[in-house]
């Protein structure tokens, strides 16, 4: 028999029908449960060590973070690394759900699959069973946008459940208030970058602290004043040392010592033409982003003038948007420049280091944090966990709408996904049952993670949330089952949702696939 | 036999090197062939139709692709088969000239082969086999625009249009929100077409997608996505009547392209650097200014200070515009893009209604919206999804209802699908087959039976018997003689494709026959394939 050699490449894989499904299946399984002893508020951490210089070491419980550390081969597993990546892009919190439910959502399918239900059929399920879902948990919302203060403490209950499961569990009181002040100092904007997040060592958790104003990690120029009130403040982009000619081609060319002389004499002129311009705008502080040299930090000094060089590029847009003033980098036209203006400015130490610290300024809607603790790690952690609850926050703000924790949305929905496949004739109706039974699956796992007897308080709950207007959920902290409502215990309403929509979505796609073809690896010359 | 005599007894060799070279000739040649253009055919025969399923694709790089369109399948399978790369040509082909039905036109060819493959067993010659297949799809074009139909719609009505779409978009991971996404798609295409002469531009039409949010929040913009942000954070974000200088060259000290030196050796001679560099940045400003521009696209970088004078003057810019989005800019807008200051004037500036800067999610990610442009020919469709790979998936799916929509508004006639068309064409060429002396006679049966496969393939897909339904539906065919009648696979309940609304172009069907028939007679004329042996 004759042969034309392979249809692919040497080294291309492919695989069919049943074993590819498989395949996906059991890489999808894998991840979700990599990540699922890390769900709830007694999940555990993961130490991921990089493989780069330095070998150095993360300790997280964060999904997103873990995921995105890991190099996974399998397909479907990529899949479900992305979907944790975008929940996180786009609402920063149930990134370990999102993934333990699409796992969840395609372990139940396996099973459906190996009784001879066509995956079509599966999807067509699923996705009724989605839409019963999320109108259930559209039903149960409330909303107490008018009720300022109501609202406030539902914000502060929702970060609480945010943090429970981070690092900052011990402090979660201190962090979510922490947190709330922050976003509604924001006024419904959604710009976290104009929450600052400065991390110190040494001290702990608890004594991190929110400030009003703006804090640089910078140093003031030696022999300058380290404290002035009622601040005329310049934000600049220019540089400071030797003013370049930017003419493409100008080079000096002189023939004698005097003239070498005459131009230094020229460069110093225009320096400190420059200085007297910039001082010429009326100003007590001057921040640039580019370095200052000794020289002209030196006529500053004469001037009195504060000088604060090489201050970040997001230092710049931060202090620029919280004084009001505008970023500026040429100064002919002192009259029509915006300055930025603030009560204070002095430098303040934390820790052993001393920052500066810009107290009463314009615009109010800028803050920062600064977090303590006894190691970089433990920091690392805090400022993750905090963005986390931050993230939540902001979406919450815009969003108002929240529900309750504790698994007891899981189980108001599998309840009405369950009534739907009572409804729904047909090999359907199993695909929306195990829906249901996927949904319950994240309170198991929380109760599992917490060391408690699931098996017992999930029947329990579903027992509970048989009648109308239950409002049972798993009290980790106490073993039992518990009044959400009483305990605090809020989420907010677009996190669930959005889990909700991408898991389905995510193993939906993987659902469809009965064909996984790798081409073979690129061939990489620089490696013998 | 690569090996000869000469008239004198000495040997000369036809081919060089013979030993390292793989040979196949004749009828096993042709089998080969077959067989490698059937493995293709295999892995998309379960991709067909509205329940197809995906192939999930790793590319070279690891990246992974999930699609159930053909033409993107076979283009990233990495297929090293000559033969099989016949058949990424032929999808390929399909995907340029209709771009829809990339995975039937694989199929039949395919399944034709397959019934090729018979005869020739049977010791037919290939030639006759090409010959046969040839009569048979002239009678079955012929037959298509027998039963084809016209289509009709008129811009106040596009139901029917978005009807069509939805067809295409049921097959895919997006059927979802097929509906919408259908509507975006026939707005899009009438938005740009030019009715009169029954031209669509899709070049107009730019899809651009942004990882995050629902597929919910897919939208049309009547106007340009850039992906970019002002230059200055603390410029303006919104824009009204916006006039729009566009511009290709930096704000930048002028860079001569010969080499050259400034040299300065004297004071004033520095100071009057100094000068000139500054005035040169007052004056491109200036002449931003004068020409009366509110808005300044660029497509090179700005200097620190030009940027802040940009600021300073309240003439927001966007720098770093790649070229190709300058240009729609530029058409969307009515401007001209301008490669000197100099040559700025009032003229040749674009105008749009609105200009605005747009923040998604919780990262920074911003984009430049300009809408309401003076010539609202060029739109956006701006696809938000899970994933990249959504994304990815949601712009092809969206080619092809672009491209179906874009057909029909060239050419009105339609036939109806589901199989439907193909049962048809079958019926009718098995039936002119009979009148046929001679070995064509057993070809154009096979020909029928190959197109009898894609219905099969459709309800096989769909979790129907497939000899069952298609012989049902086959029967019922001859029965009612009507040709709409095709493969139930959405479980409606009717068969009728008509009421299904289930259809497709006809020039698209038309091509899927012809090219499948055109590459399959290329296929069975090969009988000797000479491939250099891999080293």
């Amino acid at each position: 028999m004759a042969t034309t050699g392979e249809l692919f490449k040497p080294d291309a894989m492919e695989e069919k029908g049943e074993r590819a499904r498989m395949a996906s299946f059991i890489g999808a399984m894998a991840i979700a449960d990599l990540v699922k002893s890390t769900l709830g508020p007694k999940g555990m951490d993961k130490i991921l060590q990089s493989t780069g210089r330095g070998h150095s070491v993360t300790v997280t419980n964060d999904g997103a973070t873990i995921l995105k550390s890991l190099h996974v081969d399998n397909p479907a597993a990529k899949v479900l690394v992305d979907i944790s990546k975008v929940q996180d892009d786009e609402v920063g919190d149930g990134t370990t759900s999102v993934v333990v439910l699409a796992g969840e959502l395609l372990r139940e399918a396996e099973k459906l699959v190996a009784l001879k239900i066509h995956p079509m059929t599966i999807i067509a399920g699923y996705r009724m069973a989605a839409e019963a879902a999320r109108s259930a948990l559209e039903a149960a919302v409330r909303d107490n946008k008018d009720d300022l203060e109501r609202f406030r403490s539902d914000l502060v209950n929702i970060a609480m459940t945010t943090l429970s499961s981070k690092i900052l569990s011990q402090d979660k009181v201190h962090f979510s208030n922490l947190a709330v002040d922050a976003v509604l100092r924001l006024k419904g904007s959604s710009n976290l970058e104009s929450i600052q997040i400065i991390k110190k060592c040494g001290g702990a958790l608890k004594d991190s602290f929110l400030d009003e104003g703006f804090i640089l990690d910078k140093k003031i120029g030696v022999g300058q004043p380290k404290r002035i009130e009622n601040a005329k403040i310049l934000v600049a982009n220019t540089a400071m040392d030797t003013d370049k000619v930017k003419i493409y081609g100008a080079r000096v060319r002189v023939d004698g010592m005097t003239k070498v002389a005459e131009i230094e004499a020229a460069e110093k002129n225009k320096m400190k033409n420059k200085v007297e311009k910039i001082i010429g705008h009326g100003i007590n502080c001057f921040v640039n982003r580019q370095l200052i040299y000794n020289f002209p930090e030196e006529l500053f000094a004469d001037a009195g003038v504060m000088a604060i060089e090489h201050a970040d590029f997001d230092g710049i847009e931060r202090l620029a948007l919280v004084t009001g003033g505008e970023i500026t980098s040429t100064f002919n036209d002192p009259e029509n420049v915006k300055l930025g203006h603030c009560k204070l400015i002095e430098e303040i130490m934390i820790g052993e280091d001393r920052l500066i610290h810009f107290s009463g300024v314009a615009l109010g809607q800028a803050c920062t944090i600064v977090l303590r603790g006894a190691s970089s790690h433990v920091l690392d952690e805090a400022e993750r966990s905090l963005h986390d609850a931050l993230c939540v926050l902001v979406q919450t703000v815009q969003d108002s709408r929240v529900i309750w924790g504790g698994g007891w949305p899981e189980f108001l929905m599998a309840r009405r996904v369950e009534e739907l496949a009572r409804k729904t004739p047909g090999k359907k109706s199993l695909a929306i049952d195990a829906f249901a039974t996927a949904l319950r699956a994240i309170p198991t796992t929380i109760a599992d993670n917490a060391g408690l007897d699931s098996a017992d308080l999930v029947s329990q709950l579903r027992a509970a949330h048989s009648e109308d207007g239950c409002r049972s959920g798993i009290d980790v902290i106490s073993g039992e089952v518990g009044d959400m409502e009483k305990l605090g215990i809020y989420e907010a309403f677009k996190v669930k949702q959005a889990v909700l929509m991408s898991a389905t979505e995510a193993s939906e796609m993987i659902l469809r696939v009965d064909e996984i073809i790798k081409c073979a690896p690129r061939q990489r010359e620089d490696r013998m | 036999m690569a090996l000869a005599f000469d008239e004198y007894g000495r040997p000369f060799i036809i081919i060089r090197d013979q030993e390292t070279k793989s040979r196949v000739r004749g009828l096993d040649a042709q089998k080969a062939n077959i067989m490698a253009a059937k493995a293709v055919a295999r892995v998309l025969r379960t991709s067909l139709g509205p329940n197809g399923m995906d192939k999930m694709l790793q590319s070279p790089d690891g990246d992974v692709t999930i699609t159930n369109d053909g033409a993107t399948i076979l283009e990233q399978m990495e297929i090293e088969n000559q033969i099989g790369k016949l058949m990424v040509e032929l999808s390929r082909s399909q995907d340029y000239e209709i771009g829809d039905g990339t995975t039937g036109v694989v199929v039949l060819a395919g399944a034709l082969l397959e019934q090729a493959e018979v005869l020739l067993e049977r010791g037919i010659h290939p030639i006759r086999v090409a010959e046969g297949y040839e009569m048979a799809s002239k009678l079955a074009v012929e037959n298509l625009t027998r039963i084809g139909q016209t289509f009709e719609f008129s811009p106040d009505n596009i139901e029917p249009l978005v009807q069509t779409c939805m067809t295409t978009l049921s097959s895919k991971i997006v059927g979802r929100c097929k509906r919408q996404l259908a509507e975006i798609a026939v707005k899009a295409v009438l938005a740009v077409a030019d009715l009169e002469r029954s031209d669509v531009n899709l070049d107009l039409i730019k899809v651009e997608g942004k990882v995050g949010g629902k597929l919910e929040d897919t939208e049309l913009v009547y106007g340009i996505v850039v992906d970019k942000d002002m230059s200055h954070p603390q410029m303006p974000k919104e824009i009204r009547d916006a006039k729009i200088a566009i511009l290709t060259c930096p704000f930048e000290p002028p860079k001569p392209k010969t080499k050259h030196k400034v040299d300065i050796d004297s004071v004033e001679k520095f100071e009057a650097l100094q000068a000139a560099e500054k005035s040169y940045f007052n004056e491109m400003v200036q002449q931003c200014k004068d020409a009366g521009a509110t808005l300044v696209i660029c497509q090179w970088g700005f200097d620190d200070e030009a940027n802040h004078l940009l600021m300073h003057e309240n003439l927001p810019a966007v720098r770093w515009v790649g070229g190709v989005e300058l240009e729609l800019i530029a058409i969307a807008t009515g401007g001209r893009i301008v490669p000197r200051f100099k040559e700025l004037t009032p003229e040749k500036l674009g105008k749009a209604g609105l200009v605005r800067e747009k923040g998604f999610g919780t990262t920074k990610d911003r984009m430049l919206y300009i809408e309401q442009c003076a010539n609202s020919r060029a739109v956006t469709i701006f696809i938000r999804g899970g994933n990249k790979m959504m994304i990815e998936e949601t712009k092809r799916s969206l080619h092809d209802a672009l491209c179906v929509a874009r057909n029909l508004i060239r050419d009105k006639a339609i036939v109806y699908g589901g199989g439907a068309a193909e049962i048809s064409c079958s019926l009718a060429v098995e039936a002119a087959a009979d009148k046929i002396s001679g070995v064509e006679q057993y070809a154009m049966r096979a020909f029928a039976d190959a197109l009898d496969m894609v219905p099969m393939a459709l309800a096989e897909n769909s979790g129907l018997q497939p000899i069952n339904t298609l012989t049902a539906v086959k029967a019922q065919q001859v029965k009612e003689q009507n040709p709409h009648l095709g493969i139930d696979c959405n479980d409606v309940g009717t068969n009728d494709m008509r009421e299904q609304n289930v259809f497709e172009t006809l020039i698209g069907k038309k091509q899927q026959v012809l090219l499948a028939t055109q590459v399959v007679k290329m296929i069975l004329k090969i009988d000797d394939v000479i491939s250099p042996s891999s080293y």
